[in-house]
């Protein structure tokens, strides 16, 4: 038997390692826009892809821009990303729907900074999660994943560009600044030791396909432009056949099938990591670096005494329902420190209905969330 | 050229499986230009798989759903972004982007001016009615002065776009102006744009009778033609009027054409390079 080879261990910033996910996930395209906290996944990006064979990166001229060439290149056949931060986020809005409802697939990292507005340029902040569910217009699905520490960013963008090519969807890496800019020593897996996987393209002759027919997992198949199957790609609502259409039927199918074919594999979506949680009386819901905060501050809880808990969310969207209600069974309060003025325990009420109580902590001075301050509402119990 | 006679053209070139009628009004010029279009890729002998057009928003835009090539209706303004993301995927397609002059010149200005200035390999066709058709007739960056649309009822103050200047002093590798009046020029022009290397970039002069002829003293389709027919002159004439003679005429014809490489290939001639020291480095 081949001994497994050791693992290769970097020290790298969590912006890095988004970048080296993506390479080992099978990305040739990058186009993007400066801004920080994000930008050094386009520079690395800059200076790696232009290396490899057919790799292409494209300082484009503006966050739209970013994402018209990023769509372009993935209905190209490209594996594509984009990364930017808030008010570069809110720009790529009007394309991120129309990658929803072109089935495109492509990943857009955005590391979170202070807001409204120019905001907090270079302070962690957690307040895009909401605009990441619901920002572009109309009612959409939406896969939106987090990670809170580097080797986690490098693992979560793997897993974005396999959920971004098995849904045909665009997925969203919320990441926030102090994750992206810690640096820590991670491992690069070997290549067979993560899955990579790759949308699926047409077997049929191309007579026989139809661009947005049903399938089983609701997904068609997808070939790239210029590969002999010629079908018209729009943001308008369309037919199976792509063409526009406004008759109610064909309209109603179409959106209950993006719908479905997210909804229908929430355990494959829904990722989460539960520490402590199986017994817990208090259970802290967290995301983001704040996570880490949080892991501490239940330690530190445990050690006291008080059963506590950790939701650990790496999918923020769709919310992971079933896993929190599976807390609910037994906590008597949830904690969830974020921050913003409360984006995610909206979700957790909603899920909570009323089971537990639910304690909020949220900070927007651009500070990050102490385990001293989770400890503290903790031991309130 | 090819003898082939227009209707065995458009047999082999319409969507079969799409639901006719098309939106445009009857008398648009828009169909002219898609015609040109059809016809210059036809003679050039380009394959069907080998071209993606990729539209904006308005009744332009309208226009790639027609056709039986890869076709994408993009987002309003963003044509030449899509566009670019595609060509850069893949070099040996013929990519290109159809525009309304709202489209490109206004919400897609600053795409159209780095798309030129990158000189990416994709041809450019701004289908310049002068007004934003599909909307109803507001006024567009295209709007002579002094017209009068449904948002400048007192009459346009802004001067209108020179789009070929425009994409002159922003690097575009060829461009050129035709009129749907002069549809064999208009389509001369088409085919060498087709051919350049790096961004051309063709304004269509098509008349928009229902949008803006009706407010502006063209009540009928017949009236814009005669219009286009009077105002449109061919380059060399008009560098030959004097100063004082040109007002009023809209000169056609090729403007720029200079040959030089595409972003694509500068791109990927850089990456050669890379691959090769690799190589050698390997090789050691
Ligand atoms: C972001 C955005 N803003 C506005 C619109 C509305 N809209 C649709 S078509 C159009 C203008 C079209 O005019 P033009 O580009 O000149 O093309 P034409 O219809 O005249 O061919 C506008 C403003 C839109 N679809 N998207
Ligand atoms: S509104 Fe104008 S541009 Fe649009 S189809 Fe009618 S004539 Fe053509």
């Amino acid at each position: 038997m081949p001994r497994p080879r050791k693992r290769t261990e970097i020290f790298a910033l969590g912006n890095e390692a988004v970048v080296e996910g993506a390479l080992l996930a099978g990305c040739s395209f990058f186009g993007g826009y400066p801004i920080t906290p994000s930008s050094e996944i386009m520079e690395i990006m800059a200076a790696r892809l232009p290396r490899l064979e057919g790799g292409v990166f494209m300082q484009m001229e503006d966050e739209i821009a970013s994402m018209g060439a990023v769509i372009g290149a993935s209905l190209s056949g490209r594996k594509a990303m984009t990364a930017t931060s808030g008010p570069g986020f809110s720009l790529m809005q009007e394309n991120l729907g129309y990658a929803v409802m072109a089935e495109t697939p492509m990943v857009l990292v955005n590391v979170m900074r202070g807001g409204p507005s120019t905001g907090l340029p270079t302070s962690p902040a957690q307040g895009d999660v909401q605009q990441a569910r619901w920002g572009t217009h109309g009612d959409h699905p939406i896969i939106v994943l987090s990670a809170s520490n580097v080797q986690e960013c490098l693992d979560m963008t793997i897993t974005a560009f396999n959920m971004a090519e098995k849904y045909r969807t665009p997925v969203i890496l919320l990441l926030d600044e102090v994750t992206s800019h810690t640096r820590e020593k991670i491992e690069i897996p070997n290549e067979g030791e993560y899955e990579v996987f790759s949308r699926t393209v047409p077997s049929m002759p191309p007579e026989w396909y139809k661009p947005y027919e049903e399938t089983v997992r609701g997904v068609p198949p997808m070939p790239p432009l210029g590969s002999g199957y010629r079908f018209h790609v729009t943001g308008l609502t369309h037919d199976r056949n792509g063409f526009p259409t406004q008759r109610p039927e064909e309209v109603v199918e179409l959106m209950e099938r993006i719908h479905r074919k997210i909804d229908q594999f929430f355990y494959d979506i829904q990722i989460v990591e539960e520490i402590m949680t199986e017994d817990c009386d208090v259970c802290v819901i967290a995301y983001g670096s704040v996570a880490r905060s949080a892991e501490l501050a239940v330690q530190q809880a445990r050690s006291h005494g008080v059963k506590a808990g950790l939701l650990k969310l790496m999918t923020l969207f769709p919310y992971p329902r079933r896993q929190t209600e599976k807390i609910l069974a037994h906590a008597k309060t949830l904690v969830v420190p974020e921050m913003n003025m409360g984006q995610m325990s909206r979700e957790v009420k909603r899920v909570n209905m009323g089971h537990a109580a639910v304690r909020t902590i949220n900070r927007v001075d651009g500070q990050i969330v102490t385990p001293s301050e989770i400890f503290k509402v903790i031991m309130q119990g | 050229m090819s003898n082939i006679t227009g209707n065995e053209i458009i047999h082999q070139y319409l969507r079969h499986n799409k639901k006719f009628p098309h939106v445009l009004c009857a008398g648009c010029g828009h169909g002219i230009v898609l015609g040109t279009l059809i016809r210059s890729i036809h003679s050039l002998g380009i394959p069907k798989d080998d071209v993606v057009v990729v539209a904006g928003i308005g009744c332009s835009g309208r226009l790639a759903v027609y056709v039986d090539f890869n076709t994408v209706h993009t987002t309003h303004g963003r044509a030449l972004s899509f566009a670019t993301g595609i060509k850069m995927s893949n070099s040996h397609l013929h990519v290109i982007a159809l525009m309304g002059d709202g489209d490109a010149l206004s919400i897609g200005g600053n795409h159209l001016i780095h798309a030129a200035r990158r000189n990416i390999g994709v041809t450019a066709m701004i289908l310049n009615n002068s007004i934003y058709g599909m909307t109803g007739g507001q006024s567009s960056p295209a709007t002579p002065e002094g017209s009068t649309t449904m948002t400048n009822p007192y009459g346009q103050l802004d001067h209108s776009f020179d789009i070929v200047e425009l994409a002159r002093g922003a690097g575009a590798n060829y461009v050129a102006r035709g009129t749907v009046f002069h549809v064999n020029q208009l389509e001369k022009i088409m085919v060498e744009a087709l051919e350049r290397p790096g961004f051309s970039l063709v304004e269509a002069v098509t008349p928009c009778h229902t949008q803006f002829g009706r407010k502006n003293k063209y009540k009928t389709p017949v009236d814009m033609y005669k219009w286009l027919k009077s105002t449109a002159i061919p380059l060399e004439r008009y560098n030959e009027l004097p100063e004082d003679k040109r007002a009023g005429r809209m000169p056609i014809g090729v403007f720029v054409d200079r040959g030089r490489p595409g972003y694509e290939e500068r791109y990927y001639a850089m990456q050669e390079n890379f691959l090769k020291q690799a190589a050698k480095g390997a090789g050691r």
